[in-house]
C-alpha cells in the first residue's frame, strides 16, 4: 500500500466512524436496552449442563432457566419477598401429577417442544432421569437424596404419560423431582452428538443448551459473559417479560457496586455485606435480603479427639463465641441470629432455630475449669479462604474471645481448592463452615450433618445413638404421615444436638440481591440463584 | 541474519523442554485436589474418586506426563475445568485481549516516558528533571489495582466520562469478525467505525493504568542512557559544528541512546504481559493473566501449564525480536553475531 492511499483510507475510516457513531443513541438501541437485562456477578458457569462433571454453582443458574422439570414450586410471600413454597407444587412440563401409594404418574403437556421444535415426549423424560441417576457425581448424589437411584424406576407408559416408581416410601421423592437436577433434556438431539466414549453427550451439553426452558443460551464466552434469549414458544408457564439477558462476569466487587450505582447494571447478588448495607441506606436501589433456607454458618469441633471430645469444653466454647460482635462487625446485621433464644422457650418443630447460648465468659471459664482445663490449651481454628470476606473477621473475633478463656488459637487459612479435602479428612480440631440443603426439611439437614452414618457433612464425626434414633424415627414418621411422632422426634434431635453441641450454630446467612428500582419480580428459590422468568424491567 | 535466527531458535529448545517438565511437576506439587474441588460441595468420597478417574488423575505421575506430552505434540493443551473450554482455544481467544491491552499500555507509557526522559537528561537538575523523578517514583510505587480503581472511581463513577469497566466492549456491541484478535484492528478491517470507537473507549483506562505503572523503568533508562551519550565526544563535536540542538539530541544522541532503552522495553513488555493480571481483574478484561490465576486458585492444571508454556514461547520470541532490532539500530551488533 502506498503511503498516500493508506492515509486516504484512514480518513475514510475515520469519516465512517463519525457517521455511524450516533447509532448508539438511536431509538432502536434504547428499545433493546429496555428489553435487555444486564446481570453482573463475580464468577460465571463452567458448564451449561448440571449433569456435567464438576459443574459449578453459576452453571446451576443456566440449567434452571434453560431447562424445564416435570414439576416446580408455587410461590408464597415471606417478609414481602416472593419465596418458593416448599409444600405446594405446580406443573411445569407435566400438566397433571397423580401420586399413588408406590408411584407417581405424570401427563405431559401435549404442545411442549424443545428449543429446536421437536416435541417433548415421555421418552425424553425417561432418558433425562436415567442420565441423572447414571452419570455419577453430584447429580446422581442429589437424585439419591430422594430415593431415586435406578433407571428401572422411570417408566414410559405412552408418549405422553410417564411414571416414577418409588423405591421405598420417602417424603423427599416428589420434592426431589422439583430441584434443578431432574431437568428434561432433548434426548434425540443429544444422542446425535454423543460419542462412544461419552454416551450421555455431556461434551455437547456442556457447550449447548438442549432443553425446553424459557431461555436458551445464545452465546457463552467462558469467564466473560453468557447471553440468553427468550424461548418464544415456552409452554412451562407464562412467557417471561425480558427478551434478552446479558450476564457479565465482573470480578471486582467495587466495580459491581459502581456499575449498579451508575445505573449501568440492572442486578447483582454477590456483594460484600457492607456494600449491601450502604446501598440500602443510600436508597437508590432495591435491596432484597432473604435468609438461606435450611442453611447455617457454624463453628465445628472434632469430637473424636481431645480436648473437644469433652462436652464441657464444647459448652465453654459455645459460651465464648462473640455472637453479637460477629453479627454487628462482620455481617452488618444482614443475617438471622441462631443464638440467644430465651431460656424458657420451648423447642420448635422447625429448622434452623436458635440455641439458648449467649456470650458469657465467666460461665465459659467455669466450664473450662470443670473440664480440667483451668489454664486452657492450644489449638488451630481453620477457615475457607474462598469466603475470606466473612470467615476471616469471624475467626479473628472468635480467636480474641477464646483467648479470654485460655484457648490459644492459631488461625489456619485454607485455600478454596483444598478446603473440602481438608474438611473431609475430619481432622481439623476447630473450624467454621456453612451448610445449606436444597430440600428444606429438618430431618434432611440432620441426616447429613449429625447422623451417625457419618456423611461428609458430619464434619465433627459426631456419633450419638439417641440422636440417630430420633432422626430415623422422624424419617419414617414423615413417610407414613404420622405427625405426632414426627414432631416429638424433630424436637428430640434438635434438643440432643443443642445439648451435646458438636457444632455451634452462629447465624443463618442472607442471600442479598441489589437491583435497579425499575427491576422487579425477584423470587427466592431454594438454590438461591436468579430465576429470570419472573423478572420484569419497567 | 538467517543463521542468527536459526541458532537462537535451536538454543531455545532445551529451555522450552525444561519449562514443560518443571510446570508439569510444579502443578502436581500444588496443594489442593482438583477432583475434590470439582466434585462439588455435596460429593461423597466415591464421587470424588469417580471424578479423579474421569480426569485421569488416578494414574501414576509418569503415565500422566507421557499422556500430556502426547497431547502436546498434537497441539492439544488439554481442557480447563474452570471454564470448561479447551486450553488452546482459550489462550488463542484471550492472548490477543492481553496483547492489545499491553501494547497500548506500552505505547502510552513510551509516549510519556521517552520525551520525559530526554527532557530530564538535557536539563539535569531542572524542574522537569525533578518532575520526572516524582512521576516515575509515584508510578512505580502505586500498585496497579489501586491506580486502576482510582481511575475508575474518578472517570467512570464520579465524572461519567469513561464507559463502564465491563471488559473489551459495551454489552450492546458484538465483537468484530476475528482476523488479528485485536479489536482496534479488526473493527477497522470490518470498516466499523462505531465499533472502533467503542473498543478504544474501553481500552483507554486500563491502558493508562498499565502505562503509569511501566513509566518508571523506561523514563529512568532513557534519562540515564541519554546522559551518558550527551556527555560523549561525538555529541560535543556535533554541537561544536554548529548543528541545531534538536538535531544533536534527537538524530545523533537519541539513536545511540536507544539500545538500552530497547532492552528495557523488551523486559517491560514481557513483564507487563504477566503482571497485568490485576488490571484484567479490575477492568473485567478477558485476558490470559486472569485466566491463569483463576485456574491456579482452582488447582486446574491444564490452563496453568498452557499459560506458562505460552509465556515461555513469547519470551523466546520477544528476545529474538529484540536481538534483531539491535542489529537494525546498531550495525556493530550485526558483525558480532
Amino acid at each position: 500500500m502506498k503511503r498516500r492511499e493508506f492515509l486516504r483510507s484512514m480518513s475514510a475510516v475515520a469519516a465512517g466512524g463519525m457517521v455511524s457513531a450516533p447509532a448508539v443513541w438511536s431509538p432502536a438501541k434504547a428499545q433493546s436496552r429496555q428489553e435487555t437485562l444486564l446481570i453482573v456477578s463475580e464468577s460465571g458457569p463452567n458448564n451449561l449442563d448440571i449433569h456435567g462433571v464438576g459443574t459449578n454453582v453459576p452453571g446451576y443458574e443456566v440449567s434452571w432457566n434453560c431447562y424445564d422439570r416435570l414439576i416446580s414450586h408455587e410461590m408464597k410471600t415471606v417478609n414481602g419477598t416472593p419465596y418458593y413454597d416448599r409444600d405446594k407444587f405446580k406443573m411445569e412440563l407435566a400438566e397433571d401429577m397423580k401420586i399413588g401409594d408406590m408411584s407417581a404418574t405424570f401427563k405431559l403437556k401435549k404442545n411442549a417442544t424443545f428449543h429446536d421444535g421437536t416435541p417433548v415426549t415421555a421418552k425424553d423424560v425417561k432418558w433425562s432421569l436415567d442420565r441423572a441417576v447414571t452419570v455419577g457425581g453430584f447429580p446422581t448424589f442429589q437424585m439419591g437424596a430422594g430415593s431415586l437411584t435406578k433407571p428401572e424406576q422411570f417408566v414410559v407408559v405412552d408418549d405422553n404419560t410417564f411414571r416414577v416408581d418409588f423405591l421405598r416410601k420417602d417424603r423427599l421423592t416428589i420434592p426431589d423431582l422439583a430441584v434443578i437436577v431432574p431437568c428434561i433434556v432433548n434426548s434425540e438431539l443429544v444422542k446425535k452428538n454423543a460419542t462412544e466414549k461419552d454416551p450421555w453427550g455431556l461434551e455437547y451439553t456442556k457447550q449447548n443448551t438442549a432443553g425446553s426452558g424459557a431461555y436458551r443460551v445464545a452465546s457463552w464466552t467462558a469467564g466473560t459473559e453468557v447471553i440468553f434469549e427468550r424461548n418464544e414458544n415456552w409452554k412451562g408457564g407464562p412467557l417471561p417479560k425480558i427478551k434478552r439477558i446479558v450476564w457479565r462476569i465482573v470480578p471486582s466487587a467495587g466495580n459491581r457496586r459502581a456499575l449498579l450505582e451508575r445505573g449501568d447494571a440492572d442486578i447483582s447478588y454477590d456483594l460484600p455485606n457492607k456494600d449491601f448495607v450502604e446501598l440500602k441506606d443510600a436508597g437508590k436501589l432495591t435491596i432484597v435480603s432473604t435468609p438461606y433456607s435450611n442453611g447455617i454458618q457454624y463453628i465445628g469441633m472434632n469430637v473424636k479427639t481431645p480436648p473437644f471430645d469433652n462436652l464441657k469444653v464444647r459448652q465453654a466454647v459455645a459460651y465464648a463465641i462473640p455472637y453479637q460482635k460477629i453479627m454487628d462487625a462482620v455481617l452488618f446485621g444482614l443475617s438471622k441470629p441462631m443464638f440467644g433464644a430465651p431460656a424458657d422457650k420451648a423447642t420448635e418443630v422447625a429448622w434452623p432455630q436458635p440455641t439458648k447460648f449467649n456470650t458469657d465468659i465467666a460461665k465459659a471459664k467455669q466450664l473450662m475449669a470443670e473440664a480440667g482445663y483451668p489454664n486452657g490449651f492450644e489449638t488451630t481454628l481453620s477457615f475457607d479462604l474462598g469466603f475470606a470476606g466473612v470467615n476471616e473477621p469471624l475467626c479473628v473475633l472468635t480467636q480474641e474471645s477464646l483467648a479470654q478463656i485460655g484457648i490459644k488459637c492459631t488461625i489456619n487459612k485454607i485455600p478454596g481448592a483444598t478446603w473440602r479435602t481438608e474438611l473431609n479428612k475430619k481432622t481439623l480440631p476447630l473450624y467454621t463452615n456453612v451448610f445449606s440443603g436444597w430440600l428444606d426439611y429438618p430431618e434432611y439437614f440432620f441426616i447429613w450433618c449429625y447422623h451417625g452414618k457419618n456423611s461428609i457433612f458430619n464434619t465433627m464425626s459426631y456419633q450419638s445413638k439417641t440422636l440417630d434414633g430420633f432422626v430415623d424415627g422422624a424419617v419414617t414418621a414423615a413417610a407414613e404421615g404420622n405427625k405426632a411422632t414426627y414432631e416429638t422426634d424433630v424436637k428430640g434431635f434438635v434438643d440432643t444436638a443443642f445439648t451435646d453441641m458438636p457444632r455451634i450454630p452462629i447465624y443463618q446467612p442472607y442471600v442479598n440481591v441489589a437491583m435497579q428500582k425499575n427491576v422487579s419480580g425477584y423470587q427466592y428459590w431454594f438454590h438461591r440463584r436468579l430465576d429470570y422468568r419472573s423478572l420484569v424491567k419497567a | 541474519m538467517g543463521n542468527l535466527i536459526l541458532k537462537r531458535l535451536l538454543l531455545a529448545v532445551p529451555s522450552l523442554i525444561g519449562v514443560v517438565i518443571v510446570t508439569f511437576l510444579l502443578t502436581r506439587a500444588l496443594p489442593g485436589d482438583p477432583a475434590a474441588y470439582f466434585a462439588g460441595p455435596a460429593a461423597t468420597a466415591e464421587a470424588v474418586e469417580e471424578i479423579r478417574v474421569k480426569l485421569g488423575l488416578d494414574q501414576p505421575l509418569i503415565v500422566q506426563f507421557v499422556r500430556y506430552i502426547g497431547d502436546l505434540s498434537h497441539g492439544d493443551l488439554g481442557s480447563s475445568l474452570t471454564t470448561g473450554q479447551p486450553v488452546a482455544a482459550e489462550i488463542k481467544r484471550r492472548l490477543p485481549a492481553s496483547a492489545e491491552l499491553t501494547l497500548l499500555g506500552l505505547l502510552v507509557s513510551m509516549a510519556i516516558a521517552v520525551p520525559l526522559g530526554i527532557l530530564a537528561a538535557t536539563q539535569p537538575g531542572s524542574l522537569i528533571d525533578h518532575a520526572c523523578r516524582v512521576v516515575t517514583t509515584a508510578g512505580v510505587s502505586l500498585p496497579v489495582f489501586f491506580t486502576g480503581l482510582i481511575l475508575i472511581y474518578v472517570f467512570y463513577y464520579k465524572l461519567g466520562w469513561a464507559p463502564a469497566p465491563l471488559g473489551r466492549l459495551d454489552i450492546f456491541f458484538s465483537p468484530p469478525p476475528q482476523v488479528t484478535g485485536f479489536y482496534l484492528i479488526d473493527s477497522l478491517i470490518a470498516g466499523n467505525g462505531a465499533l472502533f470507537v467503542a473498543s478504544l473507549k474501553q481500552l483507554i483506562l486500563p491502558a493508562l493504568t498499565l502505562g503509569i505503572f511501566s513509566l518508571a523503568p523506561i523514563a529512568r533508562m532513557t534519562r540515564a542512557s541519554m546522559l551518558a551519550v550527551l556527555s560523549s565526544d561525538f555529541v560535543r563535536s556535533a554541537r561544536a559544528s554548529g548543528l541545531s540542538s534538536f538535531t544533536v539530541v534527537v538524530t545523533y544522541a537519541f539513536r545511540n541512546a536507544m539500545l538500552p532503552v530497547i532492552t528495557t522495553l523488551g523486559m517491560v513488555f514481557s513483564f507487563l504481559l504477566g503482571a497485568n493480571v490485576l488490571v484484567e481483574k479490575v477492568f473485567a478484561w478477558p485476558g490470559i493473566g486472569s485466566f491463569a490465576v483463576e485456574a491456579l486458585i482452582a488447582s486446574d492444571f491444564a490452563p496453568v501449564q498452557g499459560f506458562v508454556l505460552t509465556m515461555a514461547i513469547m519470551y523466546v520470541a520477544l528476545n529474538l525480536i529484540i536481538d534483531i532490532l539491535y542489529g537494525l539500530i546498531d550495525p556493530r551488533m550485526r558483525l558480532e553475531a
